[in-house]
C-alpha cells in the first residue's frame, strides 16, 4: 500500500478519476457509452506514438521525427497502394507502413551511431528531411479516396450497438491495436534484458557498456522500434480521418511527448513506465475532449493541457523529494 | 607462482597528459596488492587498462600468461577480472537488487528477465557484504556509504579471479571497513588476487601483502608491505616529507557565530544543540545511520526539518530553504560530489566560479573574465589541482582532484560558515594536508566550520572540540583535554 502511494501512476490516475466524475457531473453526455468510445478512439493515435517516445525517452534519448515518420509512411502507402489498384486485406497495408517506417528508424539508428551526435539533433534534422522528401517527391495532394481495406477497417467496431437515434455506435477497431501495442512495450520493457537494457543506457550509459551491454544494438533497436510504431499510427491516423493527408500529424510532437512527460517519464532519461504514458495520454485527450462538450472555445485546450502538465509534474516533484529535488534543479 | 593478470611496460596518454609511463604489474594467487599514490598518479588509469575499458598506448597485458592484444571489458570480465569502480558504476533509476544481478543476467545470455532470480542474487550478494539494504529501494536514494557496499558486493557475485578495488572504503566508517577486510581475507585464503586502492595508508598497511607506488604515473616503489613504514610511503609518493598539523588555537575573546537550538527531524535526528565559535572547527563523527549526514542537508535547507532553530550571527535562518543559506553565508561541500556538487561535463574554471559568481561581475553584471581567470589559477595552486588547464572538463579529472574542485568551489563564495562533509574523501595524503592548511587559514579570517568525518587523524589534527552522534542524537562531546586517537576511537567503538 505505502509502495503505491509513492507511484506517480497512482496520483495520475486519482487525478484522471476526480476529472472524469466532475465533468460528467457538469455535462452527462461525458460519460455516454459513445463518448466514452471516442474518447478510446482519440487516443489511440497519440498512445502509439506515446509508446515509441517513452522508449526513446527511457533510453535517454529524445525522438522528434516520429510524427515525420507516421505521417510519411501512412501517405506513401496509401499512395502506393491506389496506385496498383490494391482490393486486399489492410494488413497489407499495415505492414507496408510499418516497414516502411522501420526503414525510417533504423535511418535515424545509423546517424546516430556514426555521426555520435545528441539524438535531438539528429531526429530534428531527420524530421525535416523526411517530411521535405515527402511533399517535393511524392507529392501535396491530399488523397481523399482510401484504398478499400483501408475503409473497411475504418468501419469495423467492436461491442457494435444500435441506439434509440437509429444512430449505431461501437468501440474502434483500432483500439485493439493500442492494446497489443501496449502490452507488447510493457512486456519487453519488464520482462526483457534488451528492455532492463533500455533504463540502463538512460541511467547511466558508461556503466550500461561496463556491465555488458552492446549498445549499439540497444540503440538500433529503441529507433527502429520506434519509426514501426510511429509507421502503425500513421497508418491508424489516416484510417480514422478516411484521407491521407501529407500535412497531417507534423506538428502534435510536442504534445505527445508532453504526455509522456506528464506519465512520469523523465525527460533525462532512465525513468518511465507504460501505464503513465497511457494515463498521460488518456487525461489530456479527456480534457481535450471534456472542453469541447463544455463548449469551451478550442484555444484554451491548449492552456488547459499546459497548465495540467505542469501542475501534475510539481505535485510529484515536490511530494517524492520535498524540497531537495526543486533545489537541486537549479542549484 | 604465475601471475594470474600482468601488466608489461604500460603507457597511456589522455590529450596532453601522460597519466602512465612504461608501468608494470603483476596480480598472484592468494595475494592482496596495495596501489597507491597522489590524486592523478594514474590509479585508476591503469585499473581501466586491466579492465579494458581503456587500451594502452603501448605495452600488453597477460591473462593467465597470454598475452592480450586488444583487451576489452567483456573479454576481461569473463577472464575473471572484477571491478569495483570509484565512481561505482551503478544505475541510480534501477533498484538495488536489479543493479546486484544485472551482470549476471547479461552473461549467461538471457533474453528474458527473472525476477525472482534477480531477488535471489541479490540477496545473496548482500549476505557476502554482511549488510542489509533494502532490496527494493532506487540506489539514486542510497547514501554513499550504502552505494560503496552495493558496489562492492556486485563484484563478489562473480566467479572472480581478480577483483580490483579502486577506493572501496572512502565513505565507510570503520565497522564496514572491517568486514570488508574480513571478505578480503576470505578472498585471499581462496586464492583469488586482489589489487587494492586507498589514500587511508593505515588501512593499505594493514590488509595488504605487497604495496606499489605510483608518482606522476611512474611506478617509484614496489615490494613487500612490511618493509614500508607510513612514512615512507608518503615519501614516495608525494616526493616530500609531509608533517600533518594541529588545529588552531582558540581565538582569545570567543563570539558565537553559529547557533542550532533543538533541531529535529522524525527518523533523522531529534533535539540537535549546539553551537560553533567565530575561528573555531566544530568535528562531528559517528557511526553509519548516525544522523550526521541528515543533519548536515538539513543545515544547509538541503532537507526539511520539523522542528527547531538555527542562527548565523544572532539571526534566524529560515529552514529548509537553500538560497536563504547561501545569502546567509551558509556553504556546504557535500559527501557525493558527482551527484551534488559538481558539473562534470563543464570546466574547472566554471565549477569553481558558479557559487561566487557575484563577486566576478562588474557593476552592470557583467563577468571579468581577467580576474575570474587569475583567481581559479590561484585556488589550483593553492589546492594543487592537478590537470591540464582551466579548460579542463572536472570529469576527465582524477577522482581526487574532482573532489579538490567541490572545495576550491565554497573557498571561493563569501562565506561565513562552512559545512564540510568528508572535505578530504579520496584526497591523497599531501593534498590533504594542504587542505588542511587551506581550511586553517580560513578559520583564522574569522568563518567558522563544521566538519563532518570519519577521518580520526582529520578530526584530531583540525579540531579542538568533537561532538559524537548515535541513532540521530548527540551523545557526547570531546574537548581538548579528552581528546586524542585512542580516546576517539574508543568512544567510537563503543557505540557499535
Ligand atoms: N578520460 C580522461 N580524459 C582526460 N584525462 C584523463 C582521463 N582520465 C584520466 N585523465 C587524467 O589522467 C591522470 C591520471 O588520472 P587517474 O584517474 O588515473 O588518477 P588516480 O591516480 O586514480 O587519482 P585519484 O586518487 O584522484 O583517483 C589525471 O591527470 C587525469 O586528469
Ligand atoms: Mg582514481
Amino acid at each position: 500500500m505505502r509502495k503505491l502511494l509513492g507511484q506517480h501512476e497512482f496520483y495520475l490516475a486519482m487525478i484522471l478519476t476526480v476529472l472524469v466524475i466532475a465533468i460528467g457531473l457538469a455535462n452527462p453526455a461525458f460519460l455516454t457509452r459513445a463518448n466514452l468510445f471516442d474518447l478510446c478512439k482519440s487516443s489511440t493515435v497519440m498512445g502509439l506514438f506515446a509508446l515509441g517516445v517513452l522508449i526513446v525517452l527511457t533510453s535517454g534519448g529524445i525522438d522528434i521525427s516520429f510524427a515525420a515518420i507516421g505521417a510519411f509512411s501512412m501517405y506513401v502507402t496509401s499512395r502506393l497502394l491506389l496506385a496498383v489498384d490494391f482490393q486486399g486485406s489492410v494488413w497489407v497495408a499495415f505492414l507496408l507502413a510499418s516497414l516502411i517506417g522501420l526503414a525510417l528508424g533504423l535511418f535515424n539508428a545509423v546517424s546516430i551511431n556514426v555521426l555520435r551526435l545528441p539524438t535531438l539533433i539528429v531526429t530534428l534534422g531527420s524530421a525535416s528531411v523526411f517530411r521535405g522528401f515527402l511533399l517535393a517527391f511524392i507529392g501535396t495532394s491530399i488523397v481523399n479516396r482510401l484504398p478499400a481495406g483501408m475503409i473497411a477497417f475504418s468501419r469495423r467496431t467492436l461491442f457494435e450497438q444500435t441506439l434509440a437515434t437509429g444512430e449505431t455506435i461501437g468501440l474502434s477497431f483500432s483500439f485493439v491495436l493500442y492494446l497489443l501495442a501496449i502490452v507488447a512495450v510493457a512486456f519487453v520493457l519488464r520482462y526483457t534484458l534488451l528492455g532492463r537494457g533500455i533504463y540502463a543506457l538512460g541511467g547511466n550509459a558508461e556503466a550500461a557498456e561496463r556491465v555488458g551491454f552492446n549498445l549499439r544494438r540497444v540503440q538500433f533497436f529503441i529507433y527502429g522500434f520506434v519509426g514501426l510504431l510511429s509507421g502503425v499510427a500513421g497508418l491508424v491516423h489516416a484510417c480514422t480521418m478516411r484521407n491521407a493527408n501529407p500535412f497531417d500529424l507534423v506538428g502534435t510532437e510536442l504534445s505527445v511527448i508532453a504526455a509522456v512527460v506528464l506519465g512520469g517519464a523523465s525527460i533525462t532519461g532512465g525513468r518511465g513506465t507504460v501505464l503513465g504514458a497511457v494515463l498521460g495520454v488518456f487525461l489530456i485527450v479527456v480534457i481535450n475532449n471534456s472542453l469541447i462538450l463544455l463548449g469551451i472555445p478550442s484555444y484554451w485546450q491548449k492552456v488547459a493541457t499546459g497548465g495540467v502538465i505542469i501542475a501534475s509534474v510539481a505535485i510529484t516533484a515536490i511530494r517524492k523529494d520535498g524540497v531537495r529535488h526543486a533545489a537541486a534543479s537549479w542549484r | 607462482m604465475k601471475p594470474v593478470v600482468a601488466a608489461q611496460g604500460i603507457s597511456k596518454h589522455f590529450g596532453g597528459v601522460q597519466a602512465l609511463r612504461d608501468v608494470s604489474l603483476s596480480l598472484h594467487p592468494g595475494q592482496v596488492r596495495s596501489l597507491v599514490g597522489e590524486n592523478g598518479s594514474g590509479k585508476s588509469t591503469l585499473i581501466k587498462i586491466l579492465a579494458g575499458v581503456y587500451q594502452p598506448d603501448s605495452g600488453t597485458i597477460h591473462l593467465d600468461g597470454v598475452p592480450c592484444q586488444h583487451l576489452h571489458a567483456r573479454q576481461a570480465v569473463r577472464a575473471g577480472v572484477q571491478v569495483i569502480y570509484q565512481d561505482f558504476s551503478l544505475f541510480a533509476n534501477l533498484t538495488v537488487a536489479e543493479n546486484l544481478a544485472l551482470n549476471t543476467q547479461i552473461q549467461s545470455c538471457r533474453r528474458f528477465v527473472n525476477w525472482r532470480q534477480v531477488r535471489r542474487i541479490a540477496t545473496e550478494a548482500l549476505a557476502k557484504v554482511g549488510h542489509e539494504i533494502d532490496l527494493d529501494k532506487s540506489v539514486a536514494d542510497l547514501t554513499v556509504a550504502q552505494k560503496q557496499l552495493v558496489a562492492i558486493a556486485k563484484a563478489l557475485l562473480h566467479d572472480a579471479r581478480v577483483i580490483v578495488m579502486d577506493e572501496p572504503t572512502t565513505a565507510l566508517t570503520k565497522r564496514e571497513v572491517a568486514a570488508l577486510f574480513r571478505v578480503i581475507d576470505d578472498l585471499r585464503a581462496k586464492g583469488l588476487s586482489i589489487l587494492f586502492v586507498s589514500h587511508k595508508l593505515q588501512e593499505v598497511r594493514e590488509i595488504s601483502d605487497t604495496i606499489t607506488v605510483l608518482r606522476s604515473g611512474r611506478k617509484v616503489a614496489e615490494g613487500d608491505a612490511s618493509q614500508f613504514s607510513r612514512d615512507d610511503l608518503v615519501f614516495h609518493m608525494t616526493g616530500r616529507r609531509v608533517e600533518t598539523g594541529t588545529p588552531p588555537s582558540r581565538p582569545g575573546a570567543s563570539q558565537v557565530l553559529f547557533e542550532v537550538r533543538n533541531l529535529t527531524r522524525r527518523n533523522a535526528f531529534e533535539q540537535i544543540c549546539f553551537e560553533v565559535q567565530r575561528g573555531e572547527i566544530l568535528g562531528i563523527t559517528g557511526l553509519l545511520g548516525s544522523g550526521r549526514a541528515e543533519l548536515a542537508l538539513a543545515l544547509f535547507g538541503l532537507e526539511p526539518v520539523d522542528s527547531g532553530t538555527i542562527r548565523l550571527e544572532g539571526r534566524d535562518i529560515r529552514l529548509g530553504n537553500v538560497s536563504e543559506a547561501v545569502i546567509a553565508g551558509l556553504a556546504y561541500v557535500p559527501e557525493d560530489r558527482t551527484l551534488e556538487g559538481l558539473f562534470p561535463p563543464q570546466s574547472i574554471e566554471r565549477n569553481m566560479a558558479i557559487a561566487g559568481l557575484g563577486s566576478f561581475a562588474n557593476r552592470f553584471g557583467w563577468l571579468r573574465p581577467g580576474q575570474l581567470r587569475a583567481t581559479v589559477d590561484r585556488w589550483m595552486k593553492d589546492l594543487s589541482i592537478r590537470a591540464p588547464a582551466q579548460q579542463t572538463a572536472v570529469e576527465n579529472l582524477s577522482g581526487g582532484n574532482q573532489q579538490k574542485v567541490v572545495l576550491g568551489k565554497w573557498l571561493a563564495a563569501h562565506t561565513k560558515l562552512l559545512i564540510l562533509n568528508g572535505p578530504t574523501v579520496g584526497v591523497d595524503i599531501g593534498a590533504k594536508v594542504d587542505v588542511h592548511e587551506r581550511i586553517r587559514s580560513l578559520v583564522e579570517q574569522g568563518l567558522g566550520v563544521i566538519l563532518i568525518s570519519d577521518d580520526l587523524p582529520e578530526l584530531l589534527s583540525l579540531s579542538r572540540r568533537v561532538l559524537l552522534m548515535s541513532r540521530g542524537r548527540i551523545v557526547k562531546e570531546l574537548t581538548c583535554e579528552s581528546l586524542d586517537h585512542d580516546a576517539l576511537a574508543a568512544e567510537l567503538a563503543e557505540l557499535e
